[in-house]
């Protein structure tokens, strides 16, 4: 495959993944509110600035923000710039991926340019849950059924996985620094289940634990479940998975370091423990998850796609 | 065959209709058409046109229109009713192109190295050398099996008097084959019994044929060559029949930037590492496709390219420095190149051609702007045009202008009446002017697709097909 549409289906992973993500925070986040002070929202918005790694500079007030995150052009993370991003990386590899893979994106693209901070306002679930997250899991839903499972197909999981793993990794570490009166045990326990369920596994952790909500339940959950898709560990399992077939296909020992290093941060949540790893701190441990992502990133493109011309000579 | 729906507005004119023989009589490989349309219900052409149309825009059959906002994507007009040609004017066209292309091709070997119809004084020496197209970098350059041309789109004309002749050779990238292949493919969803009915020929293998043309042009030794298609990228207006085409070959489909040239060899960048490149099937142009020897601004090409060419480690199809030869003044000789490389008279003609660089010439198509067509030399698409009878005082007198500052770049043909096909408009018939563009592949021999892309000036009384300036396109039949 042509490192050029290697690049470009990775991209479309990472987008599609960043949009959802995104557009659930700002759901679950705008829902939450609805029972909350003016205080306690003014806190929340800055940790969802920190979640997103973003800095907002206008006046902090909540249609302002909630426009800067959905339809501003000039701000590269929200809504409508990952979703156009990923559309543009689609149509330079429309070869490639199926028609139908094309067609819902360009479809949720199209809904996207058609909704109005009006509409979005007066009815922001509609548009976030049903236009966005709906749309973006038709996609999936759709890749999974029409496109072969062959390179094409784990360059797309490849972008999507890390994307997810990374932006989990931030999004715990953020909420578990979050200093919290024992005091308002209500608000608390709003908050946690906020956390799960802006990562679509409030219901899931249910099932395993009851509704019986513990914080280092949550971490060991979001970290090292190895079912929930939406857990760091399983990102890992994925990520390794598509490392070790797109590096099935290069020739000679070019793939090695990639695979050493997709292995060694499954291994790492594999056997983790989680009273070992809130005991030694979560936040470093979630840190160097981050880095290891970083890693394996840099790593892949210096491998697959970016190499200097002389090391691919043989 | 007046008073009959939907033939109630179909006019006869002096322009050759490929329908109607008199007023009342349709040519014979037409009446069992003409029959169909008559019973077809009121209805019933409209709701296919719409059947015909959607198609078009669920494929994503699309080309860009420059100049608009992010490149706006339209659909290729398609007009439903076949162009039919019999077996009998098929092969006149047929040699007729394959004597053309072939003394075209000798012609550009021969500019490059021996220049003997120079030195015979056939061609003019200072017309090739002002060409633009002209490319000092080829002189001397042997190219694969001395193919310069393996992919012509040749546009020919049907005079009032119902011969063919030939108005423009393309001999660059020409465009335009993936609508040949879509419009059949959408004729037969749409009218699969009348199609039946006729015993129409196939046009189905051109992508195969292509490919077996690009790989005749492999370098000595690849024997399992690696062939691409480099395309200038998705704001190309003819991306859409890049990606078609890659598909049709199973070829991989590449930009300058997948492209790297090391050691005077050609290799793309895979996720597998470097693979090399034996076979170029370029739709870039020549001053766009290495910005070490051609224009240092693209962004397109790849930096050495021409390099590994002359080493002969690549083959490129078209060869560089073609434009040469479908250059609208070097057009005026092909006649002459005919007779002097092969000793045969053309079987198809070309149109009575003035060349505004002599003086003579020159005068009386300043005095007879307003019934002659002016054309750049250089252009294509329908782009730099003057069409005098539909035109006004003052772009009469900028093209007077412009033809005085630099008379080599224009010439100026007679205002022919193309011949007209019956096209379904508003509901009913009307007759347009069309064109047609046979594609011709050049490998191991010359083989043409029987048919060619049928393009349409769907505007009442306009002469102009191109897509860029109004023009649709239908299906081509070419019977057994």
């Amino acid at each position: 495959m042509l490192s050029r549409v290697a690049d470009s289906l990775y991209w479309i992973g990472r987008y599609l993944e960043r949009t959802e993500h995104t557009a659930r925070l700002l759901d679950v986040n705008l829902a939450l509110m609805l029972d909350q002070t003016p205080a306690a929202a003014e806190r929340r918005w800055e940790r969802m600035q920190t979640y997103l790694a973003w800095q907002y500079d206008g006046l902090p007030q909540t249609y302002a923000l909630v426009q800067a995150l959905t339809f501003d052009v000039t701000n590269s993370g929200s809504l409508v710039s990952c979703i156009g991003a990923a559309r543009e990386n689609a149509r330079q590899v429309r070869e490639q991926i199926s028609s139908e893979m094309w067609e819902q994106l360009n479809r949720v693209y199209l809904q996207v340019k058609r909704t109005t901070m009006e509409q979005l306002w007066h009815e922001p679930h509609e548009f976030l849950h049903n236009v966005l997250k709906e749309g973006i899991h038709l996609f999936q839903g759709i890749t999974t059924a029409t496109l072969s499972h062959g390179e094409c197909w784990h360059w797309l999981r490849l972008g999507q996985f890390i994307e997810r793993a990374n932006a989990t990794a931030i999004l715990l570490d953020v909420h578990f620094a979050e200093p919290r009166g024992a005091a308002d045990a209500q608000a608390n326990y709003l908050d946690w289940v906020g956390l799960l369920k802006s990562c679509t596994a409030f219901e899931a952790y249910c099932n395993v634990y009851t509704a019986d909500i513990r914080p280092e339940r949550i971490a060991e959950f979001l970290l090292l479940n190895a079912e929930s898709p939406r857990s760091v560990r399983f990102a890992a399992d994925q990520i390794a998975v598509s490392i070790q077939a797109i590096a099935a296909n290069t020739l000679g020992r070019r793939g090695d370091r990639v695979k050493r290093l997709a292995g060694r941060l499954q291994a790492n949540l594999d056997y983790g423990q989680v009273d070992e790893i809130m005991a030694d701190g979560l936040s470093g441990y979630l840190t160097s998850i981050q880095q290891q992502c970083q890693q394996i990133h840099t790593n892949v493109y210096q491998t697959f796609i970016s190499y200097p011309v002389e090391t691919a000579l043989v | 065959m007046p008073d009959v729906a939907p033939f109630r507005q179909y006019q006869l004119e002096t322009a050759y209709d490929e329908l109607l023989l008199s007023p009342n009589t349709p040519r014979p490989h037409y009446r069992l058409l003409a029959e169909r349309l008559r019973e077809l219900p009121p209805d019933e052409l409209a709701r296919r046109q719409q059947a015909a149309d959607l198609a078009f825009l669920n494929q994503g059959i699309t080309f860009t229109v420059y100049g608009r906002d992010e490149g706006t994507e339209r659909i290729f007009p398609y007009d439903l009713l076949p162009r039919i040609l019999t077996a009998k004017e098929w092969d006149t066209i047929e040699r007729g192109l394959a004597q053309r292309v072939t003394a075209l091709n000798l012609f550009l070997r021969d500019i490059y190295h021996e220049e003997t119809i120079l030195k015979a004084g056939i061609v003019p020496r200072e017309l090739v050398y002002s060409c633009r197209h002209f490319s000092r970098q080829m002189r001397g350059v042997s190219v694969p099996r001395d193919r310069y041309i393996s992919i012509v789109g040749t546009d020919l004309i049907r005079l009032p008097s119902g011969q063919f002749a030939v108005l423009e050779d393309n001999l660059r990238v020409p465009s335009g084959v993936s609508y040949m292949l879509a419009n059949r493919l959408v004729m037969k969803r749409v009218f699969p019994q009348l199609f039946a009915s006729y015993g129409v020929r196939s046009i189905d293998h051109y992508g195969q044929a292509l490919l077996a043309t690009l790989r005749s042009l492999a370098p000595q030794g690849r024997s399992d060559p690696t062939i691409v298609l480099l395309t200038p990228g998705v704001f190309n207006s003819a991306y859409y029949e890049h990606t078609f085409l890659a598909r049709q070959m199973g070829v991989e489909l590449v930009e300058g930037r997948d492209l790297i040239v090391h050691d005077n060899v050609v290799y793309m960048r895979t996720t597998a590492g470097l693979r090399r490149v034996d076979v170029i099937y370029r739709r870039v142009d020549d001053e766009f496709i290495d910005p070490l020897a051609f224009r240092h601004d693209s962004m397109l090409g790849v930096a050495g390219l021409l390099n590994a060419y002359r080493a002969g480690n690549v083959a490129l199809a078209n060869a560089l420095g073609t434009g040469v030869a479908d250059d609208k003044a070097i057009y005026a000789y092909v006649p002459a190149m005919i007779k002097f490389y092969l000793d045969q008279d053309p079987i198809l003609p070309n149109v009575e051609t003035f060349l505004l660089s002599d003086d003579r010439q020159r005068q009386h198509v300043l005095h007879n702007l307003d019934s002659l067509v002016v054309k750049a030399v250089g252009e294509s698409g329908g782009y730099d045009m003057l069409i005098g009878p539909h035109s006004t005082l003052e772009q009469r007198a900028q093209f007077r202008d412009r033809i005085i500052a630099n008379p080599r770049n224009y010439i100026a043909q007679p205002t022919l009446a193309l011949s007209k096909a019956p096209c379904f408009i508003d509901g009913q018939l009307e007759s347009r002017h069309v064109d047609l563009r046979p594609y011709i592949l050049f490998g191991d021999q010359i083989s043409i697709v029987p048919g060619g892309l049928t393009r349409v000036a769907l505007r009442r009384g306009s002469l102009v097909v191109n897509s860029s300036q109004g023009g649709g396109s239908k299906d081509t039949w070419v019977l057994y």
